[in-house]
């Protein structure tokens, strides 16, 4: 590992004056169990790294008039230690339940969640983010892209966006807080991912000096029926393969609003807009649902290896829609 | 006089009762010491650099740099300029440094150039292996006359079916800590080996050092399953690096390095044809096969098919393909797991184009799998009970409404597990003390609890009144334990030593009873007069009569204790989810023979292990390498998959035992159970979904793709 400074400030402010100009001299470490690998295999490379969890006001969830408030550094075993936090939103605990292994609730954040590297085993293995080989052709298309990306993937990025939480976060309308150097901003969650089109782009809005500070869902939200629905191999210690997290505003038996965003098929969380237009007005039941479904694989390029993944959306789809209304 | 054949069921206290092993609590609380847990004063910590390519010469090469840091103590090359490496993982240079940190920064200083080679690693392209020159038949067989025989079939079916190249995935990785006392070499290191690893060190010019001369130590270990029987070039490396700096040193494997070049099994990948008469009679069978075990020509010629090697027409060819990956390995019951599927997948096949129940199939043609028949027709029965087979059952495509099939398939194995050599030594001291002593190991499977049922029940006492001691090379010599051969060298050579032993103390006791010595048997504490406990004196007292000399008494294998052979069946039930692909595993029952059980706790927990290990490769595992960077893509724990607890289903182990089987005297149990979950979850997928899912794992996406549900790009 390449020797690094290690700051551990206790105010957000006095963080902010520890990052640097780009992100190879300074990184943000929330819960560590992802930065510390990929800085021991060269992946990332900061000169100094910026610990948050010791800055009180990034910790804990709250509830106030505007909606449930959950601070960036907030350990993702934490959101279950007062169920009623999480109660209204089924497909946020489903999502927290199914990261990994208790041992990574129990160490990592929200915020960490949010902002984690992909895990493209080409980037994982060394060759970027774009994953290119030293004439600079992408590895992807010709190679095991079983794990890869089926929206969005033209090129150059063929990666998914990894986050667990962040296909119900949207769902449900949150908003992100981010603090800079010239003071703080509201982003939606979606705008905190792009999808990089040259090989110096980040998949994270955010800047090098800029820290995600809160999670915002707002109250309306509560009312919303909500379901996430993961595609995993296996039951613990393991990634989904696709997954779907639908937020439904009823009217009695009908859909009058529905957000679906799928997770693990694309660069950044994928909004299946043509599934929302298929419920838009409709009484859910199975065919609706299964119709949904359909109509978020729509547009789907598979790539050689992962075109079950199409099959997965479809079926994710159905299930998270027939869960949130069960 | 005692006599070295196993005591009768009547007579038993210990073999064969249920006993957990002795080091439990030692390894639970984790005071048992691991190779990584040795840490001599002033050791050093080495770490490597390997190849980052498939296939590259080394055209230049300076460690100076790394030499030059503060606390670089030595610096060894494996593999210099004008060397070609082979590999992704091939060992280059080793470097010792005062921590792993800084051991680690100096592998990153040393500067290798490389002139880049032709490569290739993917062994399922078996026409571009041909096309490279990479492709070599090693064997073709032929028996009765094929064609002619898929004439006279009345059914055929035809499939190709693949397993990949996984790896061992010991939870302890390869390695060794190094030490030198003068001339001398202490080596503690995970091994397989205890007894044969001294000689390697001696082999080494560089090391200098006759085998009399180094110590081995391994008292406990974290798994082998085949892959740790040589000291391995970084052991001796370990060694080298200690002496030039005269300081221990201590190399384990990364787990990356553990996933590329410390082994792994090789691939089968055919297309079978099979083909039988109406009634279920198998009359031909065909096979076009190919593997890589890497750069090694290694391969499965003259197993296929498997088992039923009595079908009267057969060929099978096979062919061993050369890759730029790291070497095959020995792999819990070589070869056998990779026939085993492929052949009874095809079976299955068949029997479903037959419209049969694969078990009254499998049953129908058990004349043709040779002198275990009746042994497989009982297991299967068997398993059939335990599974509920005739309830379970259902041709195949389970027509259960919903999107969750369930299923079960069938498998049958076989294996060998002839005792290795081996030498033990009983030592009965004047207080009554007893210690037994071979140069054994105990890879995990309970072989140090093996030895204390046997030495105890022979002299007669409790399990803690025996002392035993393996895992070091000053004992007397014990094979590597490979094969399933431990339990039947171990225990063979610790009945005849401590027979051995007893006699002399028995020829010590009787005339004090006023006896002779074949009138005395040792049994609870005492030595006594057969069948006459009133006449008898405590253990503690017959010892005392040997004044200051203890009694030494060695023993080696028996063959009359021991014997080779076994069968075993195994059934497996899935469910399917036929929308996502998921499969979950719900039971797996495994019944398996191995003669005389010596402890049924440790046996069974062989077989425990054994149907997780075949759920992760029926699953999950798969060693994925990318042709075109020549890498392997997943050399990690994370996209390497193996079965957590929740993915293993219910396992059901039943032993069989009884007069006939244990007559046959102690066999090695490690393999055998491990050879057919593959095809038993696979049959049982098919069987859920109709379709036979071609290749191993059966992930989500293969199981869509079978289905015909995997969009193509």
């Amino acid at each position: 590992m390449r020797d690094f400074e290690y700051g551990n400030p206790s105010s957000l402010k006095q963080a902010i004056t520890l990052l640097g100009a780009n992100f190879d001299e300074a990184q943000v470490l929330a819960g560590g169990t992802d930065l510390i690998s990929l800085m021991k295999d060269y992946v990332v490379t900061p000169r100094r790294v910026v610990n948050i969890k010791s800055i009180a006001e990034l910790r804990g969830a709250q509830e106030t008039a505007a909606g449930l408030r959950i601070g960036s550094a907030t350990v993702l075993e934490d959101l279950f230690e007062r169920p009623a936090p999480l109660h209204p939103f089924p497909s946020l605990r489903t999502a927290i339940e199914g990261v990994s292994s208790a041992q990574m609730r129990s160490m990592g954040t929200v915020g960490g969640d949010l902002l984690q590297r992909p895990r493209c085993w080409y980037f994982r293995n060394g060759f970027g983010l774009l994953a290119r080989d030293s004439q600079g052709r992408s590895l992807v298309p010709g190679g095991d892209n079983r794990y890869h990306a089926i929206f969005d993937n033209a090129g150059p990025a063929y990666f998914v966006c990894p986050s667990s939480l962040a296909p119900p976060l949207i769902a449900l309308g949150a908003a992100a807080r981010v603090t800079g150097p010239k003071g703080s901003r509201e982003v939606s969650i979606a705008e905190l991912f792009r999808t990089p089109r040259d090989a110096g782009e980040s998949e994270h809005t955010l800047g090098p000096k800029d820290i995600l500070t809160e999670i915002l869902i707002p109250a309306r939200s509560r009312t919303l029926r909500n379901a996430t629905y993961e595609v995993r191999e296996r039951r613990v210690m393991d990634w989904p393969l696709v997954t779907a997290s639908v937020a439904l505003r009823m009217e009695g038996k009908r859909v009058r609003q529905a957000t679906v965003v799928l997770g693990q098929v694309a660069p950044t969380p994928w909004r299946a807009e043509a599934a929302e237009r298929a419920l838009a007005g409709k009484e859910l039941n199975e065919a609706a649902a299964a119709q949904a479904g359909d109509a978020a694989a729509q547009g789907a390029h598979p790539l050689s290896r992962n075109g079950y993944k199409v099959q997965l959306v479809r079926v994710a789809v159905k299930r998270a829609l027939l869960q949130a209304i069960a | 006089m005692a006599n070295i054949a196993w005591p009768p069921a009547s007579k038993r206290g210990l073999i064969g009762k249920s006993i957990s092993r002795i080091d439990g609590p030692e390894k639970a609380s984790g005071r048992a010491k691991y190779t990584y847990d040795q840490n001599p004063a002033s050791l050093l910590v080495a770490k490597m650099l390997t190849s980052p390519y498939a296939h590259a010469k080394i055209t230049a090469l300076d460690t100076s740099a790394a030499e030059r840091m503060p606390g670089v103590r030595a610096v060894y090359v494996f593999n210099g300029v004008g060397k070609e490496v082979n590999w992704e993982g091939h060992e280059i240079v080793a470097v010792a440094a005062d921590t792993e940190e800084l051991a680690e920064d100096a592998v990153r200083r040393i500067r290798v150039e490389y002139q880049q080679l032709p490569y290739f690693v993917d062994d399922a392209d078996l026409a571009q292996a041909a096309k490279d020159g990479r492709a070599r038949q090693l064997g073709a067989e032929t028996s009765g006359d094929p064609s002619t025989g898929f004439q006279q079939a009345e059914v055929t079916s035809e499939g190709d079916y693949g397993i990949p190249v996984i790896t061992h995935c010991c939870l302890e990785s390869h390695g060794s800590v190094a030490q030198w006392q003068g001339d001398k070499l202490n080596v503690w290191i995970s091994t397989q080996n205890v007894s044969g690893s001294a000689g390697e060190y001696a082999q080494s010019p560089e090391l200098n050092v006759p085998a009399s001369n180094v110590n081995v130590d391994c008292q406990v270990m974290g798994g082998g399953f085949g892959s740790k029987f040589g000291v391995d070039t970084w052991g001796l490396a370990a060694a080298a690096l200690a002496k030039k700096a005269g300081r221990p040193v201590k190399l384990m494997l990364e787990r990356k390095e553990e996933l590329l070049m410390a082994g792994s099994r090789p691939s089968l990948r055919g297309k079978i044809r099979v083909g039988a008469k109406r009634d279920g009679t198998l009359v031909a069978w065909d096979s076009d096969s190919w593997g890589t075990g890497g750069m090694s020509v290694v391969g499965i010629h003259g197993l296929l098919p498997y088992i039923f090697r009595g079908i009267p027409n057969r060929g099978s060819r096979y062919t061993a393909v050369r890759t730029n990956t790291g070497p095959a390995r020995a792999w819990r019951a070589p070869n056998h797991p990779q026939a085993c599927f492929l052949t009874m997948a095809a079976l299955d096949d068949l029997a479903a184009k037959l419209g049969m129940d694969p078990l009254d199939f499998f049953v129908k043609n058990l004349p043709l799998a040779g002198e275990r028949a009746a042994l497989y027709q009982e297991e299967l029965q068997k398993a059939a009970e335990l599974m509920d087979w005739k309830a379970k059952w259902h041709p195949r495509g389970d027509k259960a409404p919903g999107p969750t099939k369930r299923g079960v398939g069938l498998s049958i194995h076989t294996w060998g597990g002839l005792g290795h050599d081996s030498y033990c030594r009983t030592t009965i001291h004047p207080d009554g003390s007893v210690e037994v002593a071979t140069g054994s190991q105990d890879l995990g499977t309970g072989t140090r609890t093996v030895i204390n049922i046997v030495a105890a029940e022979t002299l007669g006492l409790p399990l803690d009144g025996v002392r035993v001691e393996i895992g070091d090379n000053k004992y007397p010599p014990d094979g590597a334990s490979g094969g399933s051969t431990t339990v039947g060298g171990v225990s063979s050579s610790t009945r005849v030593s401590a027979t051995n032993a007893l006699n002399e103390l028995l020829a010590k006791v009787a005339p004090g009873l006023g006896t002779t010595p074949d009138k005395l048997e040792a049994v609870g504490g005492k030595v006594q007069v057969i069948g006459d406990p009133s006449k008898a004196i405590s253990w503690k007292k017959a010892c005392a009569r040997l004044g200051t000399t203890p009694i030494v008494a060695m023993g080696q294998r028996n063959m009359s204790l021991i014997s080779s052979g076994v069968g075993g069946a195994q059934m497996a039930e899935v469910s399917v989810d036929v929308e996502t692909g998921v499969v979950r595993m719900e039971k797996m029952v495994a019944v398996q023979d191995c003669g005389l059980i010596i402890d049924v706790k440790t046996a069974m927990s062989q077989v425990y292990g054994a149907c997780i290990m075949g759920t992760c490769y029926a699953l999950h595992e798969e060693k994925i390498m990318d042709q075109q960077t020549g890498t392997c893509l997943n050399p990690n724990m994370e996209f390497y998959k193996l079965s957590g607890l929740d993915d293993v289903g219910d396992i059901v182990v039943h032993m069989m035992t009884d007069s006939a089987i244990e007559s046959r005297g102690v066999i090695g149990l490690g393999e055998p159970p491990v050879i057919s979950p593959g095809a038993a979850i696979a049959n049982a997928v098919a069987n859920a979904i109709g379709v036979r899912v071609p290749d191993l794992p059966m992930t989500p996406g293969r199981v869509l793709d079978a289905l015909g549900k995997g969009e193509k790009a």
